[in-house]
């Protein structure tokens, strides 16, 4: 009797210490769920959800502090995929923080840029690159067209154009004719 | 993966035919398109050429409107995909939209060229002394001649070539089998050009670094075994081996013809030079024969021009930017009931909207269906499940489990299944007692996994770049901050100093004043 009380309760603290071990040498110092939740955000950074950057609304939406409905470049497809992600009910996008658009990148009119760098400062992925007094241009493949930059510009000089969509990025059309069994309605 | 290479099989030595999962037997069709001998056509008014002709990227223009060109000058450049040349010597109309044989059917940038019919040549380079140059220096020759694989798949040459260097090939498959019905372009070719075939093959092996070249053919090709086992290159050349293959569709698919062959599988989202391989279309191999032997550019190719709806099926050596509608017109025209156009053939082409469309180094057949060819449309029916789809997919694929991810936007799931390993070679469709389009789903599916590909790629280079950002941000302003304490500390030290200087000129004036008090014990205060 005392012999097996003996056994279990040496048993129960070296469990112990062993769990107490890994937990200590296998820690994961950030949040998980928040790289998960990240990993579905689009990476504009464009701050339109109220969070100054994916990041922030990825820790925001994993401490329950926001919704999941509030990134319009993710649009549908991404709240979806959070909704999927945390077991909650998807929902519509929320008009408050803007409404779903084609994929824009901006331009910057090198005739009438006056080399101020204010874009330069806002840009968040630095895809602008140019130095004061000297002609400012946007590295159009990193452009993730959040249009931060248009706001500080002094000579209204940027345009947002489309995406290329031409050949060879061109996305083969979603075929006519209703599939016959459809899962998710 | 290299110590195992070793011990592979080389088909070159075993002439064991294997089989391949799948696959139909079709009617040829072929016949019809070779009964008379390849012509080039006369010159068209314009040539339009398309500055999106390779897998990998749109051409930058090289030239304006007005410039004048001479035949085989580069116009169009691309890195890392292969450089577009002037078909003929004129000069340049403009440079806009046109359409431009692509499956998407959108125009895009052409060159319009208004040939001066001298057909003046640019300065060759051609490397006469192939036999002794380095495997680079024939590499960058394609590169420069704007080689890309003429199967229709229009992959540069030189990056396939440079890769399977890199993974130290052993042999090399030339692929003749022509297996899609209607076609003969690669027929006619290695009939009439059967030398430059093997000469292209041996500047390939030396290109590779191989041991074996095995060329493949169809068993029903007779004409073109004699060609080629009769011509002078072939007697002269050591381990280049004819095998012929059973014409099942799709034989002539990389995959399949290289199981075909050794009886080998190539992995599922790997390379045939992952097990030691690399295939080439014939028609690249004799263009790369052209291009070492005598430093012509890629500019023109064999193109079928056949169909129930053309008057005179037959094949031509077709100028690049030659518009189909005059192919057709030396044909001698359309038959009257002709409906549809496609660009390669019945199972795996592309419908063409408009025959103002030219020519271009995908360009393998012009088909032209009538109204009988093209069945009225079946009433799509709901699956039934009944798998003769996977009973013929040449690559495994379960296609109605597809279908049904696909029409569903399961991405993940589709992308499990191996909707990327599709072939899109049509032979689901065609058994499908429920007429359901399922390569049309797979292609759109193909495309999506892509875009969403890319689009992954994208948001990750943003993540990684704000991240960076944000990290440069607060450097420099930590350094700030630290610059600002250092300069704070030297300044207090500064002042520390200068009182220090203060209080011991004070301390050396109260000396001097006690001094001047006390004039006697002037010797004992010494500073």
């Amino acid at each position: 009797m005392l012999i097996a009380v003996l056994i279990l309760a040496a048993l129960g603290v070296a469990f112990g210490l062993g769990l107490g071990w890994a937990a200590l040498r296998f820690r994961v110092d950030s949040d998980p769920v928040v790289e998960r939740i990240d990993a579905l955000l689009p990476q504009t950074q464009c701050g339109q959800c109220g969070y100054p950057g994916c990041r922030p609304y990825a820790e925001a939406i994993a401490s329950d502090q926001a919704d999941i409905n509030q990134c319009p470049p993710g649009g549908e497809a991404g709240i979806r995929a959070l909704a999927d992600l945390l077991g909650r009910e998807a929902k519509p996008l929320n008009p408050e923080n803007g409404e779903e658009t084609a994929k824009t990148v901006v331009r910057i009119d090198e005739a009438r840029c006056i080399g101020c760098t204010l874009c330069i400062q806002a840009c968040p992925v630095d895809a602008i690159v140019g130095a004061a007094k000297l002609m400012h241009t946007v590295i159009r493949a990193e452009c993730t067209g959040c249009n931060l930059c248009l706001p500080p510009c002094p000579v209204d000089c940027i345009d947002i154009v489309a995406a290329e969509t031409h050949p060879p990025r061109w996305q083969r059309p979603r075929p006519p004719g209703a599939p016959d069994g459809l899962i998710r309605q | 993966m290299t110590a195992t290479r070793q011990d592979l099989p080389v088909p070159a030595t075993g002439r064991q035919i294997h089989g391949f999962h799948g696959g139909l037997r079709l009617r040829h069709h072929k016949k019809v398109s070779c009964a008379l001998a390849v012509e080039r056509p006369p010159l068209p008014d314009r040539l339009i050429v398309p500055l999106l002709q390779h897998a990998g990227g749109m051409a930058e223009p090289l030239v304006r409107a007005g410039d004048a060109v001479l035949k085989g000058q580069p116009i169009g450049v691309c890195q890392p995909c292969a450089t577009v040349h002037a078909p003929v010597s004129g000069y340049v109309e403009a440079i806009e939209d046109r359409p431009m044989s692509h499956p998407s059917g959108q125009p895009g940038p052409c060159v319009i060229i208004r040939p001066d019919g001298r057909e003046q040549w640019t300065r060759l380079g051609p490397l006469d002394d192939w036999q002794n140059a380095s495997p680079d220096t024939l590499i960058t020759q394609m590169q420069n001649c704007g080689l890309a694989g003429l199967g229709g798949a229009v992959f540069p040459t030189h990056e396939k070539m440079r890769d399977g260097r890199e993974r130290k090939t052993h042999t090399l498959i030339l692929n003749g089998a022509e297996c899609e019905p209607w076609i003969s372009c690669d027929e006619m070719l290695m009939r009439e050009q059967p030398g430059k075939v093997i000469l292209g093959a041996r500047i390939l092996r030396r290109a590779l670094g191989a041991e074996h070249v095995v060329i493949a053919v169809e068993d029903q090709m007779g004409a073109v075994q004699a060609a080629l086992v009769g011509c002078r290159e072939f007697g002269e050349s050591r381990n280049i081996s004819l095998v012929k293959v059973p014409a099942i569709y799709p034989e002539g698919g990389e995959r399949q013809l290289i199981q075909v062959l050794t009886g080998l599988e190539v992995p599922a989202g790997g390379r045939p030079s992952d097990i030691g391989l690399v295939c080439q279309n014939v028609a690249t191999a004799a263009a790369v024969a052209e291009a070492v032997s005598t430093g012509k550019p890629l500019i023109e190719r064999y193109v079928t021009v056949t169909g129930n709806g053309i008057a005179q099926p037959r094949n031509f050596l077709a100028l690049f930017g030659t518009p189909v509608a005059h192919l057709v017109e030396c044909c001698g025209g359309y038959r009257e009931d002709v409906a549809r156009l496609v660009v390669g053939g019945p199972m795996m082409g592309f419908p063409l909207d408009t025959d103002a469309a030219p020519v271009v180094k995908a360009s393998n057949c012009i088909l032209a269906l009538t109204r009988g060819d093209i069945a009225t449309p079946q009433v799509e029916m709901p699956c039934i499940r009944c798998g003769e789809c996977a009973r013929v997919c040449p690559a495994k694929l379960l296609p109605q489990q597809l279908h049904l991810q696909v029409t569903n936007e399961l991405w993940e799931q589709a992308q499990e299944y191996g909707l990327g390993a599709c072939i899109e070679c049509g032979c689901c469709d065609a058994v499908c007692p429920s007429h359901i389009p399922l390569v049309e789903w797979f292609r759109f599916g193909k495309s999506e996994l892509r875009k969403r590909a890319l689009e992954t790629a994208a948001s990750e280079l943003a993540r990684r770049r704000h991240e960076e950002r944000e990290a440069r941000l607060s450097r420099e302003q930590r350094e700030r901050a630290e610059k600002l304490a250092r300069r704070k500390q030297t300044l207090r030290d500064k002042t520390t100093q200068q009182d220090r200087i203060r209080a011991s000129i004070e301390r050396a004036a109260q000396r001097d004043s006690r001094r001047t008090d006390d004039p006697e014990g002037g010797s004992s205060g010494g500073a």
